[in-house]
């Protein structure tokens, strides 16, 4: 959702008529041409609006929790804390029933292992997964790009050691790196999220590398050089936005891989601790209750389930959108 | 004649590769001097692009300047000395890498690609391109920048300035870029102008009007070109020196007028020779025999004689430097063939060399093929 209203506002002071010059040609490159891609492509568009969901029920939750102080989430949360002797628990979702009592409409999805209301912790969990798969992501591609880049660009000795360094940290199982990071560090969500950002690293670094090699040799690279402007400037002004196709695809699956890394390092009890409301957490607090209350492990894991798939088919659907090769 | 504006002397460009060193600049020598279109012409690998990116310092590894001395309105862009150890290294007062950036390129000496299509970025409007320019090199503050940007846009004959400004390089025809391009480069009000084959990838109409424009621009500026180029035709539209390169050499260097009046160097007559000229009717045009020798192994004396039609055995064993021919009190024209009296090596005495039969496109390689030295 908040992509789109980007796409509109951003069309709206340049598809004027006013220029008069023939303006239906597009640049084949750049952020309008690729959110206009988007809108053709179905797929990238049913993406979108997975993700717009997500990051718009993640800002309300961000809004509630910040501003309103749990103002509009106090309807439908029970707090056991105020009531420890009568607390509802793993009540099923509202009409259903099991061991531990009827479905009430107070708690719309059930209540979890301590009495507390599922939907509002699903809905702050979406809060706290946009985060890290964003944060996590960030890290990886400012981390990849600047290494890809400076690597690329000079080549030579300086490429030799950021290669063979950013090959060491691939050549480890992500998980076994992440998990070692963490102990070293802390065990919270914090460092989860840096971790899984820096085993994104290479990742990146080899996308940006191969686009700077080629890029580098292209003419107006060396026009550029021939009139003065830094390399500095050379490398963020004419390199790295002619690379930006590929790198927004690979992006963009990243988010929904961090989520799903984080969520996973959350159930082994790295990452998000408890209280904390995070999907992986919730997964992982409700292993021992399964069979009795499925509904609570269910919800959580439907949640991770359509954010993933929600990010992958964007993904999916630029790469389509992007591709030269492919007429539509 | 005043000092030269631009000094080459001696320069040496060599690329390190697996193969074996190639030395694709060896050893040319050439003045630019002020308000001056001075051309540079010869066949592809001939070694013109290189010596221009060596003016500017923009040879890039392996590559390498391994001699001579440029310099530029006194200062030294590029000079060599022993040190005590008679190791060589740059001399003290040679421009920095940082002060060549801020100093030189672009400021004082531009230069305009051979292909039009592919020096301007795709991402950026052409606007916004040619004001980064001139940003850069003139220290004006963007809005001024855009409105020197328009006019310089104006003037290079791109119509409706103003709303071109915001359209991507696509939307230009080839000409167009091709304009938008010298705009770039005269809009930093350089002393030199380097223009490596501009008009290659033009067709003729778009080259001669780009052609007039440069002579129009270049009357209205001051400004002085190195006109690199192979088309003859357009070295006589708007050359006023040239130095004709082979193999990493220059092997003739004279006023244009001279150059096709007065031919001195067989290789010239031979380039000359193979295009059509409108005031000579022939029957039939004569190209050159072969393909140019690989400059990673270049053949021994003269490096033109197993192509040349006027070889003799002399001119395996004598290596020709260029030496002025030209008479007394006329400007200097230079060439760097032994069939000259001036280098008395015993020329006409030698037997000829029968190149056509040996020919055909074997004529230029080597016996020892790609061998490093």
């Amino acid at each position: 959702m908040s992509i789109n209203s980007a796409t509109s506002d951003d069309d709206t002071p340049d598809g004027g008529d006013e220029s008069g010059g023939p303006d239906e040609v597009e640049a084949r490159v750049g952020l309008r041409y690729t959110l206009k891609q988007v809108r053709q492509d179905t797929t990238a568009r049913i993406g979108t609006y997975i993700v717009g969901f997500m990051t718009f029920v993640a800002v309300f939750a961000a809004f509630d929790y910040y501003v309103l102080d749990y103002a509009i989430a106090e309807a439908v949360l029970y707090n056991p804390e105020t009531d420890p002797q009568n607390v509802r628990r793993l009540l099923p979702p509202v009409g259903m029933e099991n061991q531990f009592g009827q479905g009430v409409l107070e708690h719309p999805l059930g209540t979890d292992h301590r009495g507390r209301d599922l939907l509002s912790r699903t809905i702050y969990g979406t809060r706290i997964a946009m985060t890290v798969g964003f944060l996590a992501t960030a890290i990886g591609l400012g981390g990849g790009t600047v290494i890809g880049a400076v690597s690329g660009y000079y080549g030579g000795w300086i490429d030799d050691v950021l290669q063979r360094v950013t090959e060491t940290i691939y050549a480890i199982p992500f998980l076994v790196l992440v998990i070692a990071f963490m102990t070293a560090f802390g065990r919270d969500l914090t460092f989860a999220m840096i971790g899984v950002g820096i085993t994104a690293i290479p990742v990146f670094n080899r996308l940006i590398r191969s686009r700077v090699v080629s890029i580098r040799e292209e003419d107006y690279v060396e026009a550029a050089r021939a009139a003065g402007v830094k390399d500095r400037n050379i490398i963020f002004r004419h390199i790295i936005p002619n690379s930006f196709a590929p790198v927004l695809v690979q992006a963009t699956l990243q988010v929904g891989v961090s989520i799903l890394i984080v969520a996973g390092l959350s159930f082994l009890g790295f990452g998000a601790q408890p209280p904390t409301p995070s999907w992986g957490q919730m997964l992982s607090a409700s292993r021992g209750y399964m069979l009795p209350a499925p509904t609570f492990s269910i919800f959580p894991g439907i949640a991770i389930l359509i954010t993933v798939i929600g990010f992958n088919i964007l993904g999916d659907g630029l790469q389509d959108a992007l591709d030269p090769r492919i007429n539509n | 004649m005043s000092e030269p504006l631009l000094s080459v002397r001696d320069l040496k460009t060599q690329f390190f590769t697996e193969d074996g060193t190639v030395r694709a600049v060896d050893g040319i020598s050439f003045d630019v001097h002020e308000g001056e279109i001075v051309g540079l012409v010869g066949e592809s690998g001939a070694g013109k692009s290189v010596a221009t990116s060596s003016i500017l310092r923009l040879v890039d590894s392996p590559g390498e300047i391994v001699g001579g001395e440029i310099e530029f309105k006194g200062e030294t862009i590029f000079g060599l000395e022993a040190d005590d150890d008679g190791e060589l290294r740059p001399r003290d007062e040679m421009l920095t890498e940082n002060e060549m950036r801020k100093r030189i390129r672009g400021r004082e000496i531009a230069i305009i690609f051979q292909d039009p299509m592919e020096s301007l970025n795709p991402v950026f409007t052409v606007g916004g391109q040619l004001r980064e320019f001139i940003e850069i090199n003139r220290d004006l503050d963007p809005d001024e920048a855009k409105e020197e940007a328009i006019d310089m846009l104006r003037e290079v004959g791109i119509p409706a300035p103003e709303s071109r400004y915001d359209e991507y390089p696509h939307q230009f025809s080839g000409g167009m870029r091709q304009r938008v391009l010298i705009a770039m480069a005269l809009a930093c009000q350089p002393d030199l102008i380097i223009a490596d084959e501009p008009t290659t990838a033009l067709d003729v109409t778009v080259e001669g009007e780009i052609l007039e424009m440069v002579t129009e621009l270049q009357e209205k500026y001051d400004t002085s070109f190195i006109w690199v180029t192979h088309d003859m035709s357009v070295v006589a539209e708007i050359c006023d020196r040239v130095n004709v390169m082979y193999l990493g050499e220059i092997i003739e260097q004279a006023e244009v007028d001279d150059l096709f009046y007065d031919t001195k160097h067989p290789y010239t007559s031979a380039l000359l020779d193979s295009m059509p000229r409108p005031d000579r009717t022939v029957d039939e045009l004569r190209p050159i025999e072969g393909v140019m020798p690989e400059a990673i192994d270049p053949p021994a004396g003269c490096r033109f004689h197993s192509r040349c039609p006027e070889a003799r055995e002399v001119c395996r064993e004598v290596h020709p430097e260029p030496r002025d021919l030209s008479e007394e009190g006329e400007p200097r024209h230079a060439a760097a063939c032994v069939k000259h009296d001036a280098f008395d090596v015993g020329y006409d005495e030698s037997p000829p060399i029968d190149t056509r039969a040996g020919g055909g496109f074997s004529a230029g390689l080597t016996e020892t093929g790609g061998e490093a030295e």
